[in-house]
């Protein structure tokens, strides 16, 4: 048994007795190998007694999971309404040249910081009121 | 000297953290406590509730010393608070989160207590008697949605906490979450009590990590007060359309986040096909309140016609006194964003207000006579949503902001129908289309045996004609609010603003000649 096996064995004997467990499952999957792959998705299948066409249907659906692992930092900036009144538009080319190959620039819809935008995201730490230097340094130091 | 600082995520974005470090190393208790909600101030420090805000590091010794300036006085004096009318954030900047003492001091589990002894049937009295309505969006009354639960047969039963608060301009939950989670917790467990349901779940989105941690510290430390009543977070994975109900239940279930197609109502046949009450943050969060000795009575007299009560509204966007304002209903939109939130903060001239999140319409300033009502904005083919409030100065370009909507509606578009699926694709083709002055006749349309094609393309005016239609289709044929109300911000943006969408093609020709 391959330890990737073990591990979602263990992701999936910890939620399964959950209702509705999938998602629970998934997260734990995405946060441990960075993506949720057709092998994982066969395993989750198994251990659920789901078919793979099922669970490929979830993880293709949602924006949190990825098929692929991307090993870039990643940073996210919120491009909804509220940041663009506050000119996020304007500085996110700052942002995306200072990110190069080396870090994922992410658009997101919304970080609930609405009145004080433009607002990006790394990890848990948030970050409000930007301006174009101070977004790009947040990605410089991801 | 105790320093409250709000531990709220927009104060912690902004350095708060820090800042209640930097007291703390110079020997000052510090609590963190729930936001005022006064956010172009954040991060507030208040000291014998008075406050200094925006703060920085730098400003700490000149706080503690006195010669500050920008203490703001008493900050429950400050007007952008005395005029508030705060139910359901009457605790925010007053309490610690996560405080079980602090709670029951500002009459905590009170409205529990009480629906405990009341039961079932007087339960739903009162919150029908009430009027408290939906506050997702949809303003669906909660007394009759609670009883439809209550009287369907069934021995499991769930309440489920849609706190999956997509809308772009919104951020109540976020703060209710954070700032006065057992608030929740108790709505949901009165709800259970009216239905008979002992599970509850908390559905928040993956967007919001604080809120998702305080509230599951909450659940876990106000279990033996709830109990037998349970209740679980579930973290959302980046769906927007999740904040739809049905499709809510479904990815709570663990299936993609699809729309379902209603009736059956998620009352009769909800969370894993038992009667569920499904309801916003906000709306459970204001139950606590009714349940209290003459809260419903209280609360049905505030507020306009059939909106009744108090609304959590959100100032956003460009606006210069930006938060979060709980008032009755009824206000004008005038009087919120150039009254209440001071203009825009760039100083420039508002050119459009959108309400209601990223499918609400937006809303010319020659129209802000429009009173803070859901029937009133209906009649305006508008809606007040969630409550969010966002302010564009006279920079926006409204055409680029059409398109958007559009845009926006394809990438989070669950699928399930034909109209919002592929109207939104085609709707962003059409918007640039207009934005370019027409299109030229294709190839087809040039093929000598298409006798009947117009061979001369098609013209401004006919793609708007088109983008019209394809409003209507969206709008009358899509499943939910997601394609059904994402014409609204289109075409308000080309109704008041037309020039947006004709003028650049024209303003491009005049160049090149």
């Amino acid at each position: 048994m391959s330890t990737k096996e073990r591990k979602i064995g263990e992701i999936v004997a910890e939620h399964h007795r959950r209702e509705g467990p999938l998602l629970p499952i998934l997260h734990d999957v995405q946060a441990e190998f960075g993506c949720v792959d057709a092998e994982s998705e066969a395993l989750i299948a198994k251990g659920l007694n789901l078919s793979r066409a099922d669970v490929h249907g979830v993880v293709s659906f949602y924006h949190d999971f990825h098929h692929e692992p991307d090993l870039r930092p990643v940073v996210q900036v919120c491009r909804a309404e509220a940041c663009k009144a506050r000119g996020v538009e304007q500085i996110i080319d700052q942002a995306t040249a200072a990110a190069g190959d080396r870090v994922k620039v992410q658009t997101v819809y919304c970080l609930g910081l609405c009145s004080s935008g433009p607002s990006a995201r790394v990890g848990d730490r948030l970050y409000a009121r930007l301006d174009g230097p101070a977004l790009a340094k947040i990605v410089e130091n991801a | 000297m105790i320093i409250r600082i709000s531990d709220d995520a927009l104060a912690r974005a902004l350095g708060a953290d820090e800042i209640a470090d930097a007291f703390a190393r110079k020997g000052h208790e510090v609590q963190r406590v729930s936001s005022w909600g006064m956010q172009w101030l954040e991060p507030l420090v208040e000291i014998d509730g008075k406050g200094f805000g925006p703060a920085t590091l730098e400003d700490v010794d000149d706080i503690l010393d006195g010669s500050s300036e920008i203490a703001i006085g008493v900050i429950a004096e400050h007007p952008f608070i005395a005029k508030q009318q705060r139910l359901t954030f009457a605790r925010a900047g007053k309490t610690r989160p996560l405080s079980l003492e602090d709670y029951e001091a500002t009459g905590g589990w009170r409205g529990l207590k009480r629906a405990r002894q009341i039961g079932a049937e007087q339960i739903l009295a009162e919150v029908t008697q009430s009027g408290l309505r939906g506050r997702g969006g949809a303003g669906f009354p909660a007394g009759i949605k609670w009883q439809t639960a209550a009287k369907a047969a069934g021995t499991q039963k769930y309440i489920v906490c849609n706190a999956d608060e997509g809308d772009s301009g919104t951020f109540a939950d976020r703060m209710l979450m954070e700032g006065d989670p057992y608030a929740l917790i108790e709505g949901m467990a009165i709800a259970g009590e009216a239905i008979g349901a002992d599970k509850g779940y908390v559905y928040v989105r993956s967007e919001y990590p604080d809120a998702i941690a305080k509230m599951e510290r909450a659940i876990e430390l106000s279990a033996g007060i709830v109990a037998p009543f349970e209740l679980e977070v579930r973290v959302g994975a980046g769906a927007y359309v999740c904040g739809e109900e049905t499709s809510l239940l479904d990815s709570l279930e663990g299936k993609r986040g699809e729309v379902r197609a209603k009736p059956p109502l998620p009352a009769i046949q909800g969370l894993f096909g038992k009667p569920t009450i499904i309801n916003n943050v906000l709306t459970l969060a204001a139950v606590p309140h009714i349940l209290a000795e003459g809260g419903a009575s209280r609360y049905e007299t505030l507020g306009l016609a059939r909106s009744k009560g108090t609304m959590p509204i959100q100032l956003a966007g460009n606006i210069k006194y930006g938060g979060l304002y709980e008032t009755a209903f009824g206000l004008t939109l005038g009087e919120l964003v150039n009254a209440i939130g001071g203009g825009t903060e760039s100083g420039r001239p508002i050119k459009a207000v959108q309400v209601g999140g990223p499918l609400g319409a937006y809303i010319h300033p020659d129209d802000f006579g429009i009173k803070f009502d859901y029937e009133e904005y209906t009649a305006a083919d508008a809606l007040i949503g969630h409550g969010g409030i966002v302010v564009f100065d006279d920079t926006v370009d409204m055409g680029a902001m059409a398109r958007f909507a559009m845009e926006f509606c394809a990438a989070e578009s669950c699928g399930k129908c034909t109209p919002c699926r592929i109207g939104a694709v085609r709707g962003v083709e059409v918007i640039d289309r207009i934005l370019a002055g027409g299109r030229p006749a294709d190839h087809v349309e040039r093929m000598d045996v298409m006798h009947n094609a117009p061979r001369h393309g098609r013209s401004q005016e006919q793609e708007i004609e088109l983008l019209t239609d394809l409003c209507e289709t969206m709008k009358f044929g899509s499943l939910c609010a997601l394609g059904g109300f994402t014409p609204f911000p289109v075409m308000s943006a080309l109704k008041h603003w037309p020039e947006d969408f004709t003028g650049r093609a024209s303003a491009e020709a005049e160049a090149a000649e």
